[in-house]
């Protein structure tokens, strides 16, 4: 089992959702996140002085999987969250030891 | 604003004795419908103040949105309890012993009276007996003038926003509403020897206005900039938390100052009257909206981008500068008059933040330096102003508001602080003085 780590932009996250629903993942879980990377932060402007907005607002989804559909699921999640620009974000894989569905106990693979 | 017509109280008994005995059963018919027309404009003046001065009360609503907007999320509460609380203590020093400071008359035009509490209104024969000389109600025009000082008060509010403590503040706003701002009152509208000298004040740019913004300015200079706003001599911008909060409030102040300056007019019940009070809304109107676009487009061309913040206070600044004269000028004029207004703000906030004074609303460039520039304007709009005489009353406004409350701040400083510590403004004052956030469900910044 694989859990996937996804940085995006804001205003991808209905185009991901989206992408992902057509592929058949049933669930994840979304935060709002800050943060930079090569991109930096960004300059805004209020009544005549610069400030610096060093955290640009970022949305983190992760789910988890099985590792055969990891491949199918990063791609699908690349294709939708790309704009060719600076700032589109990352995708993080990272192994999963066990899971655990709190209502029925069940663990593993049958827990996703 | 005119010399009020009132307390023409006692001497009329006599000669109402006397009318009344020579007067012939004919003519009783004939005088109780002069009679029911005094009452109806009585009446109707009357109605027209206090619906006035309710929009005026509404300006304390305007300008707590307004403050309360552009402060950051964790000082909103204080803000808040701040205006509610100045405005309640404006209305009760001003009962006490404001008003009759103002009103009350006194030797020489420069030292008022001093009496204490409201007196009675006018009786119905006095009113008859006045033949309609005595046209509104004594308490309606205490009313009225009540929530003019309020407003003055509220500017201050923002100035100091975000970093001076709460009580020496309230502290501050007895001795303003009760002392400084009904003497200089008094100097003008209460007939005193700026208003023998000429100088004209329709509604207050001066007596309301630039006192306030005088008494914000010496605040300032006393209490020093916020925490993070000068940098190693960079300026940093401290965004306002709630910009949809400052537009309604520049809105409800837009609405009130149709009480603010129409009910100026002091009158609507003649033809003549009900003109000049149409010509007064529509001015007010459109010198706001001449502020507006002046201020935005002046924006864009400065900094690049259309900054809302500066729009809102260029409405603003219009209606203060229209507010020395709105009725003699043509209404293009008056959106002339506001949208110099509206540049001059633009310029002013931000040079006055080049020279590292921090007022987080603009209250002492909308308010001071749109102030005076509508007092001067009065010159070339009203055929009876007179430069000299309005450099006058700026010159004495600003001198007594500001060195008055320089001395008063002063005191507050050495006696109870007027600043609070650091790690205070830091977490925020609404913790610090209010004990509770304004939105508990978010995370501060």
């Amino acid at each position: 089992m694989k859990k996937i780590e996804a940085i995006i932009k804001p205003f991808k996250l209905e185009a991901v959702k989206d992408a992902l629903t057509e592929i058949g993942i049933t669930g994840m879980t979304v935060s709002e996140v800050k943060g930079y990377g090569r991109q930096k932060g960004h300059k805004e402007m209020y009544r005549g002085a610069e400030y610096n907005v060093d955290f640009n607002p970022k949305i983190k989804i992760e789910l988890v999987l099985a590792a055969d559909l990891v491949d199918k699921v990063v791609d699908a999640i690349r294709d939708a969250a790309n704009t060719e620009k600076i700032g589109d974000g990352k995708i993080f894989v990272i192994p999963v030891e066990d899971v655990l569905r709190v209502r029925t106990g069940e663990r593993g693979k049958e827990a996703i | 604003m005119n010399e009020k017509t009132k307390y023409r109280k006692y001497w009329g008994l006599a000669a109402f004795l006397a009318a009344t005995a020579i007067a012939v059963p004919a003519l009783a018919e004939e005088a109780s419908v002069g009679d029911t027309v005094i009452h109806l404009a009585y009446s109707l003046d009357t109605f027209y103040f206090l619906m006035s001065g309710a929009l005026v009360m509404w300006m304390a609503a305007g300008f707590s949105m307004l403050e309360a907007g552009l402060v950051r999320g964790k000082n909103t509460v204080e803000i808040l309890t701040k205006n509610v609380a100045l405005y309640s203590i404006a209305c009760i020093m001003y009962m006490i012993v404001g008003y009759n400071i103002m009103y009350g008359g006194g030797p020489n035009g420069v030292i008022p009276g001093l009496s204490f509490f409201l007196g009675a209104d006018h009786t119905v024969d006095e009113v008859l007996k006045s033949g309609g000389e005595t046209y509104y109600s004594s308490l309606s025009d205490f009313f009225f003038q009540v929530v003019f000082v309020a407003t003055a008060m509220s500017i201050v509010s923002g100035a100091v926003a975000e970093r001076m403590k709460l009580w020496a503040f309230l502290t501050f706003a007895i001795v303003m509403t009760g002392f400084i701002y009904p003497v200089q009152g008094y100097w003008k509208w209460g007939g005193g020897f700026l208003d023998a000298l000429g100088f004209l004040d329709f509604a207050g740019s001066g007596v309301v206005h630039l006192c306030g913004a005088s008494a914000a300015l010496a605040g300032v200079l006393l209490l020093g900039a916020r925490k993070g706003k000068y940098v190693n001599g960079i300026i940093k911008a401290i965004p306002g938390a709630n910009l949809p909060m400052a537009t309604l409030g520049t809105f409800i102040l837009w609405l009130g100052w149709f009480g603010f300056n129409g009910g100026s007019e002091l009158k609507i019940s003649t033809i003549d009257e009900a003109n000049a009070v149409s010509m007064v809304f529509v001015n007010t109107n459109t010198a706001a909206a001449g502020g507006l676009v002046a201020a935005l487009m002046l924006s864009r061309a400065w900094f690049g981008k259309a900054d809302l913040t500066m729009a809102l206070n260029g409405a603003l600044a219009g209606l203060v500068a229209i507010t020395a004269e709105p009725l003699t000028p043509t209404p293009l004029v008056a959106t002339l008059v506001g949208a110099i207004g509206g540049l001059l703000v633009v310029a002013a906030i931000i040079y006055i933040d080049k020279a590292k004074i921090d007022d987080p609303v603009g209250a002492i460039s909308v308010h001071g330096v749109c102030g005076i520039w509508g007092l001067l304007a009065v010159a070339f709009t009203n055929p009876e102003g007179s430069l000299i005489a309005q450099l006058t009353g700026i010159g004495v406004i600003f001198a007594w508001c500001f060195g008055t409350s320089l001395v008063v701040w002063f005191i507050l400083k050495a006696v109870m602080g007027i600043r609070v510590s650091e790690e205070e403004e830091l977490e925020g004052v609404d913790v610090a003085e209010c004990g509770l956030a304004a939105y508990p469900e978010f995370t501060k910044e």
